[in-house]
């Protein structure tokens, strides 16, 4: 039973005199304790949605709509109101979001705001939560952390910042950390530095985590479990290693051919996909990719591809799928 | 093989005001900072390094867009820096810029055919309508993208086609040489390889020469030719591409090497990681002697503080690194220690962190007041 289970996740936003946007389209995965799980596409494939709805932080009217089920140790998030959900929120499941700057309070010093989670959910106040405040920046590796309470976010650095957001988000421990693209408003040492710090959470406290994310490399080295989404929709999911040595979704495949590596040299052309993400099919009349699909045949335009699940529960969306062994 | 761009000892130092009545200038951001470079014809020189290390200045300073407060650009032997306003505008079409997010560096209100026609009727070039719309034409089937795009404002276009748009407005005056500025950052991962395919193929079609600044160094390694890191407004490390990531010897290098996230989990599970502690320290206020010390996991007592390390040859004869103990690490006679992260900004430099925001301002609007 995993900590985690999301069923046919859907999110539709109507507005009067535009077309409604249905932005997840029946998303299923699972996150068990301990486990990195990845979702990975491009933008508006719909994963910082999901993740904003199992959160609850999608309004709940004007126009949306959230069908499905996010069961959280028994507590499905979706139907939970909000006064109880401003419980769970913080205690039990906590984010870290891309942009540390925006995501905190420029004009609230960052002790405040680390010490507001403490007293909120586990009731400290004054010298024991700025003393816990300090033991948790000290935590996640900011030097000289009873100083760094007193400042605003506009004096520390992107790093620091971010490594602030992840205090604030573990200060009470949570069962479940969703991180929304965490590192990519950061150089790459820096983002070495703070998945390293996600890593050592994940593997000291036994959080499970939901990694959310367009680097297919992020994914390599951190995630357990991976699912790759396409216009709203899981096109893909597998094991780590299957996933990038045995890929069968044509997507998915595209993905990894067009990524530049660092360990490939000079000359090697890059195989990109075709057009853009704009051309889409709408998923009633078939195949989103298929305008975009080399490997497109008649079977994938009239209805949407079933999911196959083949050895190991590695699942695919698509009727005509990379053949098994084929180079990625 | 002849030099188009010959970059000597080239400095941007930006002032940082202080005061309400009188300016006082009470530092400066060393953006750019003694850096030499040479760019062949025909090639690509990729410049990597993180955000903040100059890359970017360097760019600009190079086009001019910045003036540079010391050394000289030579540009296909005419020395850009003491130019005359006149002839530097007339050199400027020969040389072309391409920026890193194209939705903010097209106007809106202009369509493609006025974005295009812009440069050659500022520059007086490309005859009568007609023989301009023929230049036009050819330089959209260069960057594929449709006639009917003629009639066509930015925001109809999605985001890789808007950066073919960049790339087609630098190239309609026939430059010799292309600045890109981070190509391709702001581009969806299957988008990317699209714009960096057509970066390739207009190189060999048409012999242009670019300097492509990025931070990405697996998006710098396939289309480089030559690669430079940057850190802290000077170079630490040149070689030719495979070379630098072969062999990389600068500790900064590995350091960014190691870091770099590889789409492979056999790769990432195997890697060894150099972690580096704290922050990039402030431009305004640069640790003495080697830049890097402060960081560098091989720092040695005393050398490293005391004496700024200068570009020097070693193994082949384009690998350039500015390290004093390079040798030693490459032979593996020094040992990487661990580092206590230091604070970057200690509040007596309080104004480190304004110098940024003096950097950026001072870069938007070059003669307006800062701060």
């Amino acid at each position: 039973m995993p900590l985690l289970d999301v069923r046919d996740l859907s999110v539709t936003f109507a507005r009067r005199g535009q077309r409604t946007v249905r932005a997840v389209d029946g998303v299923s995965f699972g996150v068990h304790a301990g486990e990195v799980v990845g979702l990975v596409g491009e933008s508006g494939c719909g994963k910082s949605v999901t993740s904003l709805a199992i959160m609850g932080l999608l309004p709940k009217q004007r126009g949306v709509t959230i069908d499905g089920v996010a069961d959280f140790d028994g507590t499905d998030l979706l139907k939970t109101d909000a006064r109880a959900m401003r419980d769970i929120r913080g205690r039990d499941v906590a984010m870290i979001f891309q942009d540390p700057l925006s995501s905190l309070n420029p004009v609230v010093p960052i002790g405040v705001q680390v010490t507001e989670v403490l007293t909120r959910h586990r009731g400290m106040r004054g010298e024991a939560a700025t003393k816990e405040a300090t033991a948790l920046l000290d935590r996640v590796g900011i030097p000289d952390p009873a100083r760094r309470l007193k400042e605003y976010p506009h004096q520390l650095s992107g790093g620091m910042r971010q490594r602030a957001l992840i205090a604030m988000a573990v200060a009470c421990k949570p069962r479940l950390l969703i991180a929304d693209e965490p590192t990519t408003a950061l150089d790459v040492t820096i983002q070495a530095q703070i998945l390293e710090l996600l890593k050592e959470l994940v593997r000291d406290s036994g959080t499970a985590l939901i990694m959310i994310t367009h680097d297919l490399g992020v994914v390599a080295g951190m995630c357990d479990t991976v699912n790759v989404l396409y216009a709203g929709r899981v096109i893909e999911n597998a094991r780590r290693k299957p996933l990038f040595y045995e890929p069968r979704h044509p997507y998915t495949t595209g993905l990894l051919r067009s990524v530049p590596r660092l360990d490939a040299g000079r000359g090697t052309p890059l195989n990109p996909i075709r057009g853009s993400v704009r051309d889409v099919l709408p998923w009633p009349d078939g195949c989103a990719f298929a305008p975009r699909c080399d490997r497109r045949v008649d079977a994938c335009v009239g209805e949407p591809p079933a999911l196959v699940v083949g050895y190991d529960g590695h699942g695919y969306r698509c009727v005509n799928p990379t053949p098994q062994g084929a180079q990625p | 093989m002849t030099n188009l761009v010959e970059v000597k000892d080239l400095e941007v130092h930006f002032p940082i005001k202080r005061g309400v009545l009188f300016d006082r200038v009470v530092g400066h951001v060393k953006a750019v900072d003694g850096v030499d470079l040479t760019i062949v014809k025909g090639k690509t020189y990729g410049l990597v390094g993180e955000s903040g290390c100059g890359k970017s200045t360097l760019g600009r300073a190079l086009l001019q867009l910045t003036p540079p407060t010391g050394g000289e650009v030579v540009f296909d032997g005419v020395p850009l820096t003491s130019l005359p306003p006149k002839q530097l505008r007339a050199m400027r079409r020969r040389m072309q810029m391409i920026f890193q997010d194209p939705m903010s560096s097209l106007d809106p209100r202009m369509n493609v055919e006025s974005i295009l026609t812009e440069g050659l009727r500022a520059h007086g070039v490309g005859g009568n309508r007609t023989e301009r719309r023929a230049v036009i034409a050819k330089t959209l089937d260069a960057v594929g993208l449709p006639r009917w795009a003629l009639s066509r404002y930015p925001h109809e276009f999605s985001g890789g086609q808007r950066q073919r748009i960049g790339i087609a407005r630098a190239l309609v005056l026939g430059p010799e040489l292309i600045v890109a500025d981070e190509p391709v950052s702001a581009l969806d991962v299957s988008i990317q390889a699209q714009v960096v395919n057509l970066l390739d193929e207009l190189q060999d079609q048409l012999g242009l020469t670019y300097l492509v600044i990025a931070h990405d160094l697996a998006v710098v390694r396939h289309i480089s030719d030559t690669v430079g890191v940057m850190y802290l407004g000077a170079l630490v490390e040149e070689a030719a591409a495979d070379d630098i990531y072969a062999t990389p010897l600068h500790p900064y290098t590995r350091a960014l090497m190691s870091a770099v996230p590889v789409p492979d989990p056999d790769v990432e599970d195997r890697r060894e990681r150099i972690l580096l502690a704290g922050d990039l320290p402030s431009p305004a206020n640069p640790p003495s002697g080697c830049r890097f010390h402060t960081r560098c996991p091989w720092a040695q007592p005393t050398r490293c503080r005391d004496e700024r390390p200068a570009l020097r040859v070693i193994g082949t004869a384009t690998h350039r690194v500015a390290c004093h103990w390079a040798e030693d690490i490459e032979a593996g006679r020094l040992r990487p220690h661990s580092v206590e992260a230091s604070l970057v900004t200690p509040p007596e430099m309080a104004g480190a962190k304004e110098a940024q925001g003096a950097l950026e301002s001072a870069l938007e609007n070059p003669g307006g007041p800062v701060i």
